[in-house]
């Protein structure tokens, strides 16, 4: 277990970089817990899996340090960070049992074999593997070879990090709840950090207790899967978080609160001084924090689809040029044609030029 | 380093290679009674009119273009043909798959010599005597194999849940083939063309007999070289160092394929 | 892999079948009818069964012919396949102009005509005029007369044989190693494996389909290697290095009679298939036994 820090580390697949857009990874610095559960959410080409692969030490970064409990590794391999990946498709050694695959590692190391036996006997049984050990591991399902991939990181009791590079990615979809509750489970047990790259916001939410989300090579923000919901810090954080995400409407500031499209929303007096000299504002709200009624007080708005999930209901309405979608629970009817929507002012968040206000 | 031990054997092994080459260019820069009188390992006047003779002579440069044509046409039939046989053998099962895939190869077990009368008295029947068309077709009959064996093998090395992967995606079968697949099996598809081009570019018995002028390869030219005062060597040997550029350049242009390989990135 | 069973693959596959087919079975056909006649002149043919099938297995130069064929295609799969595999791990990973003139020169030899290569060996190993010939007389102190001294003879067409076609191993290996994805590797460092774990644990394995391919193929075509060994030696001295494609011409050109001579080429035919089929069932059963 180890405490892993950037300082100032930087990437470029460029031998000389330029520019910024040059850069898969930005300047940063970021700090990963003992055994804490990670995630790093964003889509492709966000840098992620570079982020991912100078943790582990199969990549130099371009700049910074990277540091564990401390110690300068940015020239130490993946070996002696006491790293263990799994890659997005299973990595196994074809010609080896499943024992033979888990007690690859160690045998490497040199260690004995009563407690070669014992360990894999453990990781195999913690994951379902026990009546899989004297199988050639190359017979085995997707899912079960990203097992036996996990459980070669997991039989070494000095491992300091898990990274995971999307790997549910081959396995069947009906399969990969298991192993996300396997994983929940191994963490649990053995508290060591795991880090969990995706781009799917459900995995990420469901299994990290902190979610750093990138985009175009920076972290944008970096929170506990609650705090990304309710406050997200950029736009981009908040549109590609919740499904569906948050609703952004360009509006000016006026006496009491917000203009947008004629109409008012009342916005708190804090955050208008705050926002006073800002361009580009934007009201930011999630669609489970706006009420829908008939009518009343709020906003005037023309009702268009409705989208029964089940679970709820999305109702996409029209508010003069902008669109504004509605979280509704499903036993609550819609109106038709006109209805009137609410602010939950709480809940209402203030953007300038893609930064959250406040 | 461990790297630079093993640099060291290719190097050895690279000028071993080139060794006969080198003298190959040697003797293609001497007189015939110079190469044969003594032995020289630089050329103390080197001549270059055993490269002009070549150069210059219309049924020699032919002789190449003439091969370089056939041997094309051929190529870009074996890769055409061979690409979907080889995805239906590596990915699908079935009536007598794994007899035919046997008996493709067995195409290449026979030895020639006593087939060219058949195959000339075929290829006459059909009026396709000394043409580039009759030779690229008489040569898929062992590079066709020989194409769908290699890519078969590297096509079996890409997981299948990548295919299935792009048809839920919605992809086409062929525009899967073309946009996901191919690039994977890069490195197969760069040797096949490489294996494919060089096989029937020195293949003579067959070229030979089913050409008369208009397709007469260069192989065939070569043996011109043999008159009644002996073998003109240093004629033979510009020759064959001309006949290395094609083909070099083939592989030159292959280089990537088959050099980077597989390349698994987010499908 | 488990395979999707589907009979439309077959359109996929016409095309090769009908190619391929065309080239070969109706000449085949040909050479059956041929092998089963007596053929004094195309208007007089006799019917004659087995007889030509008989006296040719029966035949001791043949016999001794199959024999120094079976060595040499022994031992050319022994030198060719390891050596292969060796200089295609010594070669550079990464692209750049390292990797470019390697493959080019690699490819050098494969790409002169047999004929031509024959010719060049000849000059180049006489002691009195070629660069090896003149190095192994004069300064390694070996009188070297190839064409007189049948060990000699076979040490040449051996190292011609080496020289020419061990860089078709070597590309496909090396194709193959190409294949591998980085992950292997870089799983392999994690667990801490050692050079020679990740060769027999990772490459190996994983080449096993193109080892296949090389090893059929070197067999297959030095079983039937013809005209670089003739003309470097022409099949001697006397019948030392003639090997059973050497002899069947021999034959062919002696005799007048194409019966005969389509006999011997079925004969060929079978103990080529037979060798492959058993070579093929071997190496799939291995590479079974792996994968499933």
């Amino acid at each position: 277990m180890a405490l892993i820090e950037f300082e100032n580390v930087a990437h470029s697949y460029l031998r000389s970089p330029a520019r910024m857009e040059d850069y898969a990874l930005r300047p940063m610095n970021l700090a990963w817990q003992h055994g804490g559960a990670y995630a790093l959410l964003g889509p492709s080409g966000s840098g992620k899996t570079t982020l991912l692969n100078i943790i582990s030490g199969l990549l130099r970064p371009s700049a910074g340090r990277v540091l564990f409990d401390g110690r300068d590794v940015t020239d130490s391999s993946t070996v002696q960070r006491n790293i263990a990946q799994v890659f997005q498709f299973p990595v196994i050694y074809d010609t080896m049992t499943v024992f033979d695959n888990l007690a690859f590692p160690l045998r490497n190391r040199g260690v004995a074999s009563a407690e070669v036996r014992s360990r894999v006997s453990e990781v195999a049984e913690m994951l379902e593997l026990t009546d899989d050990l004297r199988r050639r591991a190359s017979g085995l399902a997707a899912d079960e070879k990203q097992k036996v991939s996990l459980g070669r990181g997991l039989v070494r009791s000095d491992v300091s990090a898990i990274l995971f590079d999307e790997p549910l990615t081959v396995v069947d979809p009906y399969l990969k709840w298991r192993l996300r509750r396997k994983l929940k489970e191994i963490h649990k047990r053995y508290s060591v950090t795991l880090i969990y790259v995706t781009h799917d916001q459900g995995e990420a939410l469901t299994f990290a207790d902190r979610v750093v989300v990138m985009h175009d090579g920076s972290v944008l923000q970096e929170g506990t899967p609650q705090e990304l919901f309710d406050t997200p810090t950029h736009r981009f954080v908040g549109y590609f978080i919740g499904s569906p995400g948050m609703n952004f409407l360009p509006c000016r500031l006026s006496a009491d609160g917000a203009e947008v499209a004629g109409q008012f929303i009342p916005l708190a007096a804090a955050l208008r001084s705050k926002a006073a000299q800002a361009t580009g504002l934007e009201i930011g709200i999630r669609p489970e924090a706006i009420g829908l009624k008939g009518s009343g007080k709020g906003l005037a708005v023309e009702i268009g689809d409705v989208v029964n999930l089940g679970t709820r209901k999305v109702a996409t309405c029209r508010l003069g040029e902008h669109e504004i979608k509605v979280v509704v629970p499903p036993e609550q009817p819609i109106p038709s044609e006109r209805g009137v929507l609410e602010f939950n002012p709480a809940m209402t968040r203030l953007y300038a030029d893609g930064r959250l206000v406040g | 380093m461990k790297d630079r031990g093993r640099f060291i054997w290719l190097l050895v092994y690279l000028l071993v290679l080139l060794l006969p080459i080198y003298w190959m260019l040697n003797m293609s820069l001497r007189d015939n009674n110079d190469i044969m009188s003594r032995l020289a390992f630089f050329p103390d006047h080197p001549v270059l009119h055993n490269y002009i003779e070549i150069l210059t002579d219309p049924s020699w440069y032919w002789g190449y273009i003439n091969s370089f044509a056939y041997v094309s046409i051929n190529t870009a039939i074996c890769l055409v043909v061979a690409l979907p046989a080889a995805y239906a053998f590596s990915r699908y099962r079935f009536l007598g798959d794994k007899h035919l895939f046997f008996w493709l190869l067995t195409n290449r077990m026979a030895p020639a010599a006593v087939f060219l009368l058949p195959v000339f008295q075929l290829y006459s029947a059909l009026g396709l005597l000394d043409t580039y068309i009759a030779v690229a077709l008489a040569h898929t009959l062992f590079n066709v194999p020989l194409a769908v064996w290699i890519l078969e093998g590297f096509m079996s090395g890409v997981p299948r849940e990548i295919d299935e992967t792009a048809f839920i995606d919605g992809y086409s079968l062929p525009r899967f083939f073309l946009v996901v697949f191919i690039p994977l099996i890069r490195a197969g598809v760069g040797v096949t063309a490489f294996f494919c081009f060089m096989f029937s570019w020195v293949e003579l018995l067959f070229a030979r007999t089913l050409t008369v002028t208009n397709a007469k390869p260069i192989a065939v030219v070569m043996t011109r070289t043999v008159s009644a005062s002996g073998l003109d060597w240093g004629l033979l040997a510009a020759a064959g160092m001309l006949t290395i550029v094609p083909g070099a350049l083939v592989i030159y242009f292959v280089r990537n394929y088959i050099a980077k390989g597989f390349a698994l990135g987010r499908v | 892999m488990q395979k999707w069973q589907n009979q439309r693959a077959w359109f996929l596959v016409i095309p090769v079948v009908v190619l391929v087919a065309f080239n070969a079975l109706i000449p085949l056909m040909t050479v059956v009818n041929y092998s089963v006649q007596d053929i004094f002149d195309p208007t007089h043919r006799i019917f004659v069964g087995t007889e030509w099938y008989q006296e040719m297995l029966l035949n001791s130069r043949l016999q001794h012919a199959l024999l120094r064929q079976l060595i040499f295609s022994g031992l050319v799969l022994l030198i060719e396949l390891p050596l292969g595999v060796a200089i295609a791990l010594t070669m550079p990973r990464r692209g750049g102009w390292a990797i470019s003139a390697t493959l080019v020169i690699i490819a050098l030899p494969l790409l002169i005509p047999w004929n031509v290569i024959g010719t060049i060996w000849v000059i180049f190993l006489r002691p009195d005029v070629g660069l090896l010939g003149h190095f192994i007389d004069h300064t390694l102190g070996i009188h070297f007369d190839y064409p007189t001294v049948p060990l000699q003879a076979w040490i040449s067409v051996m190292m011609m044989e080496v020289w020419h076609w061990t860089p078709l191993v070597v590309l496909l290996a090396y194709a193959g190693l190409r294949s591998i994805p980085d992950a292997y590797y870089q799983a392999a460092s994690i667990d801490a494996a050692s050079r020679w774990a990740v060769f027999r644990y990772i490459e190996l394995p994983k080449m096993r389909g193109v080892l296949t391919i090389a090893v059929l193929l070197r067999f297959m075509d030095s079983f039937l290697i013809y005209t670089e060994p003739f003309v470097l030696t022409g099949g001697g001295p006397g019948d030392a290095t003639t090997f059973l494609s050497i002899y069947l011409v021999k034959l062919a050109v002696g005799e007048f009679d194409v019966g005969k001579a389509a006999a011997f080429s079925i004969i060929y035919f079978l103990i080529v298939l037979l060798f492959s089929y058993v070579f093929y069932q071997v190496l799939l059963r291995a590479q079974r036994g792996e994968v499933r």
